[in-house]
């Protein structure tokens, strides 16, 4: 037990390591920061003065060793186009993708199981196949296109809903919320669908595979001899033996919510950090991408390392592969 | 080759095609979308580029059968008064360069390495995979963003072509590793085979086993995937192009048109967004019923 939790943890380590050098060389061979310090007409002393400040002459290893010690910290120096602490933007927009994420799985779970269990005890019928087919639409609508068409529809024909935005937000020091403001919960629904509607579809398609897998079993057919009600066996035997995958999948699926939701902020301006992304590769922002980077790798592997020691703890088989090592 | 032809014309496929409806309307979708796209100078009636026959006069006509829209113009026109018909086709042949392109590079890379991993085993076999294994816990649009990111920061400014490489190399970079798990799954069965032992028994070099007898055993699967692929390569250049890190303005593809559109959505002028939003669906989804049917004809076990 110990060693695979141990070599799952080196692995981890070792991933996020190579994150920090690809960010690392980004800085490395990526634009000059002594000339975009400096400017064009400063003498080469001046240069070498900086650089040697910077730390910029130290031998390779160590250049690493400090960006890395850094960036642990949270420290990725100036945005090139605001000319701001990256970490303090970041820490400014987190909270915006967060709750946009957060909110985004709980629609794809609220919704997707009920739909997924519909779809597979009323196989064959008509709503259950409509039901599929529509899903099949969902999995090849690219994200950017459902957010076009959730605006068109919402914002610009009906004009129920705002299109851009957060709207009034209540802020707790640095974090800010949307949730506790009408007016925020209104931004927020367009967007948080959008996003949802990947993970909904395949959350039920997922449900709909495991039900029918668990409804062939034996231990479902004795429920039934013993003339327990519908009910009982579809909700209380055979869901909750669904249930693990789906959360599983759900688990490591938060991580792409996040990354997903850069198409979702771009279309309804959310101003998160994946809009932050997304502009500083347009303007090349090295800094700024740098830590994005870091940061999406460190909640992927995160999540990733979690949802392996669940797995672990909840499949015996895994612990007795462990010991034969 | 002819030998070729009718063997196929005979077999198994061409029958399962034939008598699948689905796949019959979605070829033909898929080949009326390529058609128009490869003959787009022939086909369009109008040419979008040629700037001298732009009039302004004309700028965000609506279709021809709403109100206020000319017969000139099928489909509208949009904010340059160019004609959306003419630009979905030449956008359309841009999306499908990029997807086709893409998918044939990751197609090599992955397969490569696969086989590679497969065939060689140890220590290559499991740093190749490690690699899959890290990038696969990524999403792919993620790595063809950062990829896409990093070459626009190399070269900011960059010729169009070399802007076309970045894209499509940063597209090809975040599919690849698909092949490389299947080839390598299939690749370790076929390496075991008797007719490859015999194969290295005879003296055959090993890249030249791996290239004539035990690639062509390994892939119908990678068929199967480049299909399904293809509308995956498109939809994401679509996404990078609607984010505005994707192929150069100059040219635009279906996912530029639908950003362009998209700033006037709000004034009612849908059309210039809609338009090629339906044809960028239209497309991913005909090539996927294509891939889906592709994978079920080629499944024995579903025979």
């Amino acid at each position: 037990m110990f060693v695979f939790i141990l070599r799952r943890l080196v692995q981890a380590l070792i991933v996020m390591l190579a994150v920090a050098f690809i960010a690392f060389m980004l800085f490395q061979y990526v634009g000059d920061p002594v000339s975009n310090m400096l400017g064009q007409d400063a003498t080469p002393e001046q240069r070498a003065e900086l650089r040697r400040q910077l730390g910029l002459d130290a031998a390779f290893p160590v250049q690493f060793a400090h960006f890395v010690a850094n960036a642990v910290q949270g420290d990725f120096g100036l945005s090139l186009r605001q000319g701001r602490q990256v970490s303090s933007l970041i820490v400014e927009r987190f909270p915006a993708t967060l709750e946009l994420s957060l909110v985004a799985a709980l629609i794809a779970l609220g919704a997707g199981i009920p739909l997924g269990v519909y779809a597979a005890l009323r196989r064959g019928r008509f709503g259950a196949q409509l039901l599929m087919m529509l899903s099949l639409l969902g999995v090849s609508l690219p994200t950017f296109l459902i957010g076009i068409l959730l605006i068109l529809v919402f914002a610009v024909l009906l004009k129920w809903l705002p299109s851009f935005g957060r709207g009034d937000v209540v802020a707790f020091g640095p974090w800010t919320t949307g949730l506790l403001t009408a007016d925020g919960l209104r931004h927020l629904l367009l967007p948080a669908v959008t996003l949802a509607v990947f993970q909904l579809t395949l959350i039920m398609r997922l449900v709909r595979a495991e039900m029918l897998e668990v409804l062939r079993t034996d231990y479902i057919k004795f429920a039934r001899a013993r003339g327990l009600s519908d009910r009982a066996i579809y909700f209380g035997h055979a869901l909750k033996n669904t249930l693990v995958p789906v959360i599983t999948i759900t688990g490591l699926q938060l991580g792409s919510l996040i990354a997903f939701s850069i198409i979702t902020e771009t279309v309804f301006q959310w101003p998160g950090m994946g809009l932050l992304f997304i502009q500083a590769v347009q303007f090349a922002d090295i800094p700024v991408m740098a830590a994005y980077l870091c940061l999406i790798s460190l909640i992927f592997v995160t999540i990733n390392l979690a949802v392996d020691l669940l797995y672990f703890s909840v499949d015996p088989r895994l612990r007795a592969e462990g010991k034969a090592h | 080759m002819a030998g070729m032809f009718t063997r196929f014309f005979d077999g198994d496929v061409w029958h399962s095609f034939r008598s699948s409806p689905v796949a019959i309307a979605a070829a033909l979708i898929a080949v009326a979308c390529l058609f128009c796209a490869c003959f787009a100078e022939w086909v369009a009636p109008h040419n979008p580029f040629d700037l001298a026959s732009l009039e302004l006069m004309d700028a965000r006509l609506p279709p021809a059968w709403v109100e206020g829209g000319s017969g000139k113009y099928l489909l509208g026109t949009d904010d340059q008064g160019r004609d959306i018909l003419s630009a979905l086709m030449y956008g359309a042949r841009i999306s499908l360069l990029v997807g086709f392109a893409s998918v044939l590079l990751s197609m090599v890379l992955g397969v490569g390495l696969g086989l590679l991993a497969g065939f060689v085993g140890g220590r290559v076999d499991a740093f190749i995979m490690r690699v899959c294994d890290v990038m696969l816990s990524f999403p792919s649009i993620l790595i063809a963003l950062l990829i896409d990111g990093v070459g626009r920061a190399l070269y900011p400014n960059a010729h169009d072509v070399l802007a076309f490489l970045v894209l499509i190399l940063a597209i090809s970079l975040s599919g690849w590793v698909q092949y490389a798990r299947t080839v390598r799954g299939s690749t370790l069965v076929e390496r075991n085979r008797e007719y490859v032992q015999a194969a290295r028994v005879i003296g055959v070099r090993p890249l030249r086993i791996m290239r004539r007898h035990v690639l062509p055993n390994v892939l119908g699967p990678v068929l199967v995937l480049a299909t399904l692929q293809v509308a995956a390569a498109i939809i994401t250049e679509a996404t990078l192009s609607f984010l505005g890190v994707g192929v150069p303005p100059t040219s635009p593809s279906l996912g530029t048109l639908i950003r362009v559109g998209n700033d006037f959505l709000f004034s009612g002028e849908w059309w210039i967004t809609i338009w090629p939003s339906a044809m960028l669906v239209l497309i991913a989804l005909s090539v996927n019923l294509l891939g889906d049917w592709l994978r079920d004809a080629l499944n024995p076990r579903l025979r």
